[in-house]
């Protein structure tokens, strides 16, 4: 039972189960991110210190978590890749990358709109925001170092070996980042919520993460079905595909 | 390795150890043969320290505040220029193939490698490095902490980038792409680095900084031959 | 409802530049995304479906 797994391996199989997964995941995440909204914008009151502005939550710090479990995921998938030899597994990393780099992007566009009514600065230095854009340079390290290799065996390799190393790597950086934050500027200065968030508060700002964990599958399926068509484009499957004979 | 044992007959059984040793030996006369390489990181090193006054202005209570920072961010920039030559012409010639075939461990031969370029490229940062200090007015005391953490520090330096260098082998662009992948890297290393100059310039204690930069150089030493290695056989696929 | 007004709740209490800046720039980027992976897979399809046929039809 344990092996019949091993089939999903397999581009070939796993390719028409993505598709057919994709709608469904899209479906979630509208539905999670509608009602997220509605609890952030409809439900949820008005911060005390903050106002309105807090609002950004809703996206700033789902982007932030999806940034950082999408590199863990890609992590993995770069090490099961480099343990097993497995084609569809450096082809999901090379998929998941490019959403989790624009995750991050939103994280810290977010976070600077966020920083500039509340702290009074388009770029705040906290711990969060400074580890989100050292996480930024490690995505694109990542699609860099992959671009930058001609042979996509060795490409795949050398840029899952990077992103191991990165991940071993980020868990430091943070902490170094957090001391060196609380050490220069004192804990008053971060974007971390207080631990009395109102209730509303934290149920929207969790749909808005499971909606934004929905999207990431999704986008990132799109992606993976075309790395596999284009690097097995050769194979027959793929060329009786009815979306290739007919497009 | 008893003490009875003299080199050459320990060289001459052909052991890890002297493997390891020609290795790093090998290296450093070739790095002294291009004595123009070794020097222009070390310049290098001068002249970014020496132009941050001039693009601040010469106030000493400006220059004594961003002198830590200004010196480790420098070493950093140095070090990895340097690190575009650790596997570059061993790999055009053949001789890292050769490496990677003998039967010797070849994170045991890398770390050689890392040995002998941080000997020719980091230990005259950290020899220079008070010297340029001084030119900021720092306490002697943060002075001796700068030294001592960049001892500490540039080796750590060395075998973190000796991993980008192996991944980077003969790939287009393989300088400014070294610098994106490496740089972040090193940030752990430069904030306590550079933190332990500043905390000793302002009194305070150093022992937590110089205790991690020991934490980091042990966890490098233990992670990075190996993820070199690895790296330079993809690299040599 | 906590807004008195739709104008209230675009004002978002003065905040308007920044939340909905957050929002828009947010949607943008995922539109983005979605509209690039759907153009990449197009164009996919196409070039595939053009060797295909070349193959098929060499004469032409």
């Amino acid at each position: 039972m344990a092996f019949r797994i091993w089939r999903f391996a397999a581009p070939q199989v796993f390719y028409p189960i993505a598709g057919k997964m994709i709608p469904w995941f899209m479906a979630v995440a509208a539905v999670l991110a509608a009602l997220g909204l509605y609890i952030g914008f409809f439900v949820a009151p008005t911060d005390f210190q903050q106002g309105e502005a807090y609002r950004i939550i809703f996206i700033h710090v789902p982007a932030a978590w999806m940034s950082m479990f999408i590199y863990l995921v890609m992590a993995f998938w770069c090490a099961v890749g480099l343990v097993l030899n497995t084609r569809l597994s450096f082809m999901m990393a090379l998929a998941l990358a490019p959403t989790g780099a624009l995750m991050t992007f939103i994280a810290l566009w977010t976070g600077s709109l966020w920083g500039r009514p509340t702290w009074g600065t388009w770029w705040v230095w906290d711990a969060r925001l400074t580890s989100e854009l050292i996480l930024l340079f490690l995505y694109i390290g990542f699609l860099s170092l992959h671009a930058a290799i001609d042979d996509v065996r060795r490409a795949d390799k050398a840029a899952s070996l990077l992103a191991l190393v990165g991940a071993v790597n980020v868990p430091i950086i943070y902490f170094s980042v957090q001391w060196w934050n609380t050490l220069h500027q004192g804990a008053s200065v971060s974007l971390t919520r207080a631990p009395s968030m109102a209730t509303t508060m934290l149920a929207g700002m969790l749909l808005m993460a499971l909606a934004a964990w929905a999207y990431s599958i999704a986008a990132s399926f799109m992606r993976v079905r075309s790395i596999i068509l284009e690097r097995e484009s050769d194979a027959d499957w793929v060329r009786n595909l009815s979306e290739v004979k007919s497009p | 390795m008893t003490a009875a044992t003299s080199l050459p007959v320990q060289r001459a059984a052909g052991g890890l150890r002297s493997v390891f040793l020609s290795v790093v030996e090998r290296d450093l006369v070739l790095a002294l043969r291009r004595r123009s390489d070794v020097l222009t990181t070390f310049f290098f090193f001068i002249i970014v320290v020496s132009l941050f006054p001039l693009g601040v202005g010469p106030e000493p209570d400006t220059l004594r505040t961003i002198a830590p920072g200004v010196v480790w961010v420098a070493a950093l920039l140095a070090s990895m220029l340097a690190l575009a030559r650790l596997f570059a012409g061993d790999y055009a010639d053949g001789t890292l193939e050769q490496l990677a075939l003998s039967p010797q461990p070849l994170l045991v031969l890398a770390l050689g490698k890392i040995l002998a370029h941080w000997l020719v490229t980091g230990v005259p940062l950290v020899l220079i490095a008070p010297v340029l200090g001084l030119q900021f007015d720092l306490p002697v005391q943060a002075l001796l902490v700068m030294t001592l953490g960049l001892l500490l520090g540039t080796p750590v330096l060395s075998m973190i980038g000796a991993v980008g260098a192996a991944l980077t082998l003969g790939v287009r662009g393989a300088g400014g792409l070294l610098a994106l992948l490496v740089l972040p890297l090193y940030i752990p290393v430069l904030i306590f680095g550079a933190g332990a100059v500043s905390a000793s310039a302002a009194g305070m204690s150093v022992n937590g900084h110089l205790s991690l930069l020991g934490a980091f150089f042990l966890i490098a030493l233990v992670f990075a031959p190996w993820a070199t290695a690895t790296a330079i056989r993809i690299a040599l696929e | 409802m906590i807004w008195g007004s739709a104008s209230e709740f675009f004002a978002m209490g003065g905040y308007a530049l920044y939340v909905w800046g957050s929002y828009a720039v947010t949607s943008v980027v995922l539109a983005a995304e979605l509209w690039l992976l759907a153009r990449r897979r197009r164009t996919l399809l196409a070039r595939l479906g053009r060797s295909l046929n070349a193959a098929r039809n060499p004469s032409q």
